[in-house]
């Protein structure tokens, strides 16, 4: 989850990703951070993300993700 | 079939009628047959095109399926750890290559059928592969009643259910499977509906709920008047002022402009109106294809906005696959090398969105124009995007904060900006759309626009004053009903509204109902 943290800072400073529940539908993270994203993941996580995982709920949240980090790994 | 047609009102009140008397056991059979009707009326040929793809989406998928079912009983047999993977692999290689059939298929039909004529000229223009100029008559096939909108509805479905985590996402009875890829109300315009937001509504049991037949009966007569009293009321403008000769250039342009994008607005939405209204009398909920776009502050959100679906549907099967695709996301390193953090990391999006606004462009129709419309749109949204630091940094140095004043700048700038982007459309000729939009800066004669009047619009008077009244009273409507949700909810309101449009239409309609010489511009696409 740390690593997960890093990454989405790394996107923006100042965003509260700990415990915001609406980083898509609030509009906080674009298709720009989103790909950002799946890079990051890629590169730390040796996980790709395939595009039918790109939904609201699974990038709305900090823990979200890492659900689906952790899911896509046991596949 | 068209909407504007008595034939279509004659289908409508047939269908309603026996659909909510017959048993509710027969409401979607009924559909189905009604979309049958629909669809023949417009060429039995054309029902050739359409039944080849329901037959085959309908094979694929349902092997698809059971490849799923066959892979959970496999697994469920105890396959043990790598095994387990590798037979995973080797189904979703199966599922996959059906996947790809079907969609090479029927992409390929839309391609032969929509873009030959197009390839064959632009392959002459190069090699000179045509004898005489009238061979490419030759390659010119009749586009068959709203293929672009079926074909991109059943590739959704296709690709669904390949997506598809377990069995069961598939729809197994093929005659349900043909009335979701062929409701006739949906099939000519969009809005392009996904299998998993549509079979339940689609296919469940109504009753007859006067509460839902007089909102969708005002629906449809509220498209009709936004579609026969102004859109088809305001077309000869655009006609007269792009007719050949580029007699009116300069402020003419703008002109132009801005009454094609009123026309486009009144024409598609009354025809999404009268879709989303139609499917409401028979107790089915569609997704809604328009939020107040010209109310937008950025080219991205109005195309959030404008043709939802549409957007959706070229997001979630183009931009994002190709985006988030193994080798863009590789190509992020060495292009961080290269062009530096900022761009590196940001060329996937950069690439994906100029492809996904070509296809969005050459959907659209087989021609330069759309491409460079598409292209222009694309471009437009990725220079924003870089530009929102810029725009924040002459915000706050201009003291202009987050006010009214500042919305109503930026709502004001992407309509004008989305206005002369259409041009395009208008034209329909790319040499002649860049003159004339170079008119406006050489030659731009405000002085000859006000002196000329109304006579170059071949309009009379009372025809422009009726088209601002019915302009008026569709913008109040629409506030009043945001405004004060509650409005338009009394049944007896309702009819009485339907009645006085309905003779609207009757009195003001242009052409009036029966007149089907001219589709909904969204027909053609």
């Amino acid at each position: 989850m740390d690593k997960l943290l890093v990454i989405l800072r790394n996107l923006d400073a100042e965003a509260d990703f700990e415990n915001c529940v609406t980083l898509i539908d609030g509009g906080i993270l674009d298709s720009f951070d989103i790909i950002s994203i799946i890079a990051a993941i890629d590169e730390e996580f040796g996980i790709t993300v395939p595009a039918e995982e790109i939904i609201p709920e699974n990038f709305n949240s900090a823990k979200a993700l890492y659900e689906m980090i952790q899911r896509l790994d046991e596949e | 079939m068209v909407f504007t047609t008595y034939e279509f009102l004659i289908l409508l009140v047939v269908a309603a009628v026996l659909y909510y008397t017959l048993p509710r056991s027969f409401q979607w059979k009924l559909l189905l047959a009604a979309s049958a009707v629909f669809y023949a009326y417009s060429g039995l040929d054309n029902l050739i095109y359409l039944a080849v793809t329901i037959i085959s989406v309908y094979l694929a998928t349902r092997r698809m399926d059971d490849l799923l079912a066959e892979q959970a009983r496999g697994l469920a047999a105890d396959i043990p750890g790598e095994n387990a993977k590798a037979y995973r692999a080797a189904i979703k290689r199966r599922r996959r290559r059906l996947m790809v059939l079907c969609l090479v298929l029927n992409l390929g039909i839309l391609v032969v059928i929509k873009y030959t004529a197009f390839a064959v000229q632009g392959a002459d223009a190069v090699f000179h592969v045509l004898a005489k100029p009238e061979d490419l008559g030759f390659f010119r096939f009749a586009l068959p009643l709203g293929l672009s909108f079926y074909t991109f509805q059943s590739v959704s479905y296709v690709i669904d259910s390949y997506r598809a985590k377990k069995a069961g996402y598939v729809e197994r009875n093929p005659f349900k499977l043909a009335l979701f890829i062929s409701f006739f109300p949906q099939m000519v315009q969009g809005p392009i509906s996904r299998f998993g937001d549509l079979k339940q509504t689609l296919f469940e049991r109504h009753a007859a709920d006067a509460d839902a037949i007089s909102a969708g009966a005002l629906r449809v007569f509220f498209g009709f008047f936004k579609k026969l009293v102004i859109a088809d009321r305001l077309m000869p403008v655009i006609r007269a002022l792009t007719a050949p000769g580029d007699e009116f250039a300069g402020a003419y342009v703008l002109l132009t402009a801005l009454v094609y994008a009123v026309t486009l607005y009144c024409d598609f939405t009354g025809g999404i109106d009268v879709t989303i209204g139609t499917a409401r009398i028979f107790g089915v909920k569609l997704a809604e294809n328009f939020d107040r776009p010209f109310y937008s502050k950025s080219v991205a959100e109005y195309w959030r906005r404008w043709h939802i679906t549409m957007g959706t549907w070229f997001r979630d099967y183009i931009f994002y696959p190709l985006s988030a695709s193994k080798p863009m996301i590789r190509l992020i390193k060495p292009a961080r090398r290269l062009l530096g953090d900022h761009i590196g990391k940001r060329l996937p999006v950069y690439i994906a969105t100029m492809v996904t606004w070509f296809a969005t462009g050459l959907w659209h129709g087989a021609a330069w124009n759309f491409i460079v419309w598409g292209v222009l749109n694309g471009a437009v949204i990725l220079i924003s995007q870089e530009l929102t630091p810029l725009y924040g940094k002459f915000r706050s140095k201009l003291r202009l904060g987050d006010g009214k004043v500042y919305g109503a700048f930026e709502i004001f700038r992407t309509f004008w900006l989305m206005s002369l982007i259409r041009v395009f459309d208008v034209y329909a000729d790319v040499p002649r759309t860049l003159r004339m939009f170079g008119t406006i800066f050489t030659d731009f004669g405000a002085g000859k626009l006000i002196a000329n009047g109304i006579a170059p619009l071949g309009l009379s008077l009372a025809d422009i004053v009726l088209a601002a009244v019915s302009l008026a009273a569709m913008i109040i409507a629409g506030a009043v009903s945001r405004s004060k949700p509650g409005s338009f909810n009394s049944v007896t309101f309702r009819v009485s509204l339907c009645a006085v449009l309905a003779l609207a239409v009757i009195v003001f309609g242009k052409y009036g109902l029966g007149y089907d010489a001219r589709q909904f511009i969204y027909n053609q696409f």
